[in-house]
């Protein structure tokens, strides 16, 4: 332990106003929020009367509620799916010593510098289907005039959820194991959430891009050369050297992505709003109209604490590792 | 026996006929006018109104007050040179004392009045177009008033005021509110919990005779708790049914007013390929609008009214004919409904693509505005005689910063100046019932003749009918609803709202 000289508590001083601060207008906020969300506040006056976890309960059976629960896991899944598969395939492009790389990786990595509304608003005119009557629009018309108009859908329009019906084979298998709950639309895949998935992986994927790019830089060549060396293919070196080495970079993707999709809110307001039967709504959009539409306080803080920790679930675990790493090195 | 009773009945109404002459016959708690005649003298009348001849220049500086707002009313310069006719004010007593209680013989310019000073925040989501217009109109009739006032215009953008409601709540809560502020008229107040935040317009009413001019059906819809929280500038119709005239021309058709016409017009549209109805979802409000007019024309005046007060549960069979109706409207809609706004679903009436769109009267100025005249109008189906009503008014916050100017405020928005300025370019109607139709267009014409004749019954997506809460589980389940088509489901869940609502049990 060290002895407290004048350079520490000069140290102290200094990061003092940021800790009263994040612990006032971070930490204080989150446990007031958790505590206004087991309170009886769903109307305008402040009513701090406790009612433990009521609106918990409320919020689980509602409809939209289950409906945006899906949602999220389903655009988080694909949203990761696509920009990782999408950014690791560009960076291993780049990697090729290509001739102006620096031009396409500026080119990849600009749509992240946009934000998320304007990234909405221009998908939306993009993707807007038009009609038969007022003729195809956006993607629509360009299908069309590549003669695969057949490829034509109603994008973020189409209300259509898939899901194992419970009349199908499938269905019926799975009430005979016992997994009967699965057979309903509350476990499907709503199709609109696909256009938002497009969106969001093209504005996120030059960064996951990026982070592969540098990883791959990082790769001493001799480990290359020494595989193939070994007779190894190059999808071998890939599989088996590269992606190995690329894991913490992976992880890092994933935390980053992982907590923009499960809070991800403007650029569904800019795109679709929540959508036709919520075909497109998400946790935080029904928290916003919750409190400041419903008036329902107390409700809208619980939906804010279940975001809080789907997100905790994914980050802490990843904290904790790379903190626990600092410490050791 | 019976003459007796006779007579003891007359007895009683003679008696309640006398009661509100002799309460008006008492010193006026507001103050009254009055017109100098031969032989008056300012403390004579101070004697006689107030009981104190040396109260005259508590009149005087009264009259003078008034002038500034009104140059109807005399400006006294010498207090013992009156003429006969000259119109001035007389103070009510408390007004009288607390004037006397800081009056100064060595500063006479007390008496001369101090003209409306400082500012006026007003927040309002009319931020562009006729709106914009309308609200600036209203404005120019206050600065002619109040010249010393400088108007703050504190608009927030958003559809319906949904985000500007969302950032008055925090200010009103933490006490820093606008000097005045923007509602629907209706229930949509609840939402601002009242009685704890807003003043109370009882008194502004009588004193500006506001229950006179406008409709009874409307002066119901105002009160909440027993009070008035707002005055209304305007009236919107929601159950307008807008057609292309030259589409229904070709097809030798003529607009729907019952639901078998409806369906019978639809059909031979849809069989020309010719979209029979335009709609627009996006906006996630725009369903439950419609459905509120399917609502109104299914159940009737009386029983569309009974579903927001309790008098007629949600169970009722009346409501899963609507929502019947409602599923069978969805099969003639354009398919790209989600991907538009209620204007965008216009374009299709504008390139004669699509027949017919429900929306509110705000329509007719966007048509205008797109420079498109080939259009009618007619009720929805099923609603004419009923007037589906929403409102715009402004309320009087506890803790306005500058509150007499916010009390200008409101009775200019009362006034028959401010609805004339304020309403032909907003394309609204004023909710006072003695406007000068001359200044309107067509459509607003016949709107105001509807609006004198039916029966005005509340909108519930426009804040009129229901609290807040009610209106989101409303829109919810009807948003639910244009996917799952679930009639069943969904009238349960309306049940379910109006019993989370408090009205129904």
């Amino acid at each position: 332990m060290r002895r407290w000289d004048w350079d520490r508590i000069f140290a102290i001083l200094l990061i003092l106003p940021s800790v009263l601060a994040i612990a006032v207008f971070v930490y204080g906020f989150i446990g007031f929020t958790g505590y206004v969300s087991l309170t009886r506040w769903n109307k305008l006056l402040p009513d701090f009367t406790w009612v433990g976890l009521r609106n918990y309960q409320t919020l689980f059976a509602h409809p939209r509620f289950q409906i945006d629960i899906r949602n999220t896991v389903v655009f988080t899944v694909l949203f990761l799916a696509a920009s990782l598969a999408i950014g690791f395939f560009l960076a291993v492009l780049l990697d090729q010593r290509v001739k102006g790389e620096n031009f396409f990786r500026s080119v990849y990595l600009f749509p992240m510098a946009i934000s998320f509304v304007v990234t909405g608003v221009v998908w939306r005119w993009l993707l807007n289907p038009g009609s038969p009557e007022m003729g195809s629009t956006g993607v629509n018309l360009l299908l069309e005039h590549m003669g695969l108009g057949f490829l034509k859908w109603g994008w973020f329009t189409d209300p259509t959820v898939l899901y194992i019906h419970p009349d199908t084979d499938a269905g019926m298998f799975l009430q005979r194991i016992g997994l009967g709950f699965l057979t309903t639309d509350k476990f499907g895949i709503s199709v609109a959430m696909i256009s938002l998935v497009v969106a969001a992986t093209w504005q996120m994927s030059g960064y996951v891009m990026a982070l592969y790019l540098a990883g791959l830089r990082g790769i001493p060549e001799e480990l290359r050369e020494a595989a193939r060396v070994d007779g190894a293919s190059e999808v071998q070196i890939y599989r088996y050297v590269v992606l190995p080495l690329l894991r913490p970079i992976t992880l890092g993707a994933v935390i980053i992505l992982g907590h923009i999709s499960l809070k991800i809110y403007d650029l569904v307001v800019a795109m679709t709003g929540p959508g036709i039967g919520f075909s497109t709504d998400v946790p935080a959009f029904f928290m916003w109209e919750t409190t400041f539409h419903s008036n329902r306080f107390a409700q809208g803080a619980s939906i804010a604490i279940i975001l809080l920790i789907m997100v905790a679930v994914l980050i802490v675990p990843y904290l904790y590792s790379s903190t626990r790493r600092e410490i050791a090195a | 026996m019976f003459r007796k009773m006779l007579s003891v009945v007359s007895l009683i109404a003679i008696l309640a006929m006398l009661l509100p002459s002799v309460v008006s016959a008492a010193p006026a708690a507001q103050g009254q006018e009055y017109i100098i005649v031969k032989d008056d003298w300012l403390s004579k009348l101070a004697d006689k109104y107030l009981g104190n001849m040396f109260a005259w220049p508590a009149i005087m500086a009264a009259t003078n007050q008034k002038h500034l707002e009104d140059p109807s009313f005399a400006r006294i310069e010498n207090a013992d040179l009156i003429e006969p006719g000259w119109k001035i004010w007389i103070p009510s007593k408390e007004e009288a004392e607390a004037f006397l209680a800081k009056w100064d013989p060595k500063k006479p310019e007390l008496l001369f009045g101090k003209p409306a000073a400082g500012q006026l925040v007003v927040a309002s989501w009319w931020t562009a177009g006729g709106e914009a217009e309308g609200l600036k109109g209203l404005f120019d009739v206050y600065s002619a008033k109040y010249p010393g006032v400088e108007i703050v215009n504190a608009t927030v953008a958003g559809g319906a005021g949904f985000v500007f409601r969302a950032v008055v709540k925090p200010r009103l809560i933490a006490g820093d509110p606008p000097d005045t502020f923007q509602l629907h008229a209706g229930l949509e107040v609840e939402g601002y919990s009242p009685e704890q935040y807003l003043e109370p317009l009882d008194d502004l009413f009588a004193a500006e005779g506001l229950e006179k001019v406008f409709p009874a059906d409307l002066l119901t819809l105002l009160k909440y708790k027993g009070h008035y929280w707002g005055v209304p500038v305007n009236i919107h119709r929601s159950n307008v049914l807008w057609y292309d005239k030259s589409i229904f021309a070709d097809a030798g058709l003529t607009p729907p007013t019952t639901w078998d016409e409806f369906w019978a017009v639809a059909d031979a549209l849809k069989a020309k390929g010719i979209v029979p109805l335009a709609m627009g979802t996006s906006g996630g409000w725009e369903a439950g609008h419609v459905f509120e007019d399917v609502l109104a024309g299914t159940c009737g005046a009386e029983k569309y009214a009974g579903l927001w007060t309790g008098a007629v549960q949600w169970t009722d069979s009346c409501v899963t004919q609507a929502l019947e109706n409602f599923k069978r409207m969805l099969t003639y809609v354009n398919s790209d409904h989600p991907a538009l706004s209620w204007d965008g679903a216009g374009h299709y009436l504008i390139d004669n693509k699509g027949a017919m769109m429900i929306m509110g009267d705000w329509t007719n100025g966007w048509f205008q505005s797109m420079k498109y005249t080939d259009y009618g109008w007619a009720p929805s189906p099923g609603t004419k005689g009923i007037f589906v009503a929403l409102s715009d008014s402004f309320s009087l916050p506890k803790k306005a910063p500058n509150r007499d100017n916010a009390v200008n405020w409101l009775k200019v928005c009362g006034s028959k100046a401010g609805q004339e300025a304020f309403n032909p370019k907003k394309g609204s109607i004023c909710a006072r019932t003695d406007c000068d139709p001359a200044l309107f267009n067509e459509y607003l014409q016949s709107a105001m003749q509807d609006w004198q004749k039916d029966a005005i019954v509340p909108s519930v997506i426009h804040g009129a009918a229901a609290i807040e809460s009610w209106v989101t589980d409303f829109k919810d389940a009807i948003t639910l609803f244009v996917t799952s088509g679930d009639v069943a489901g969904t009238q349960t869940a309306l049940q379910a709202a109006c019993v989370d609502a408090g009205v129904c049990k």
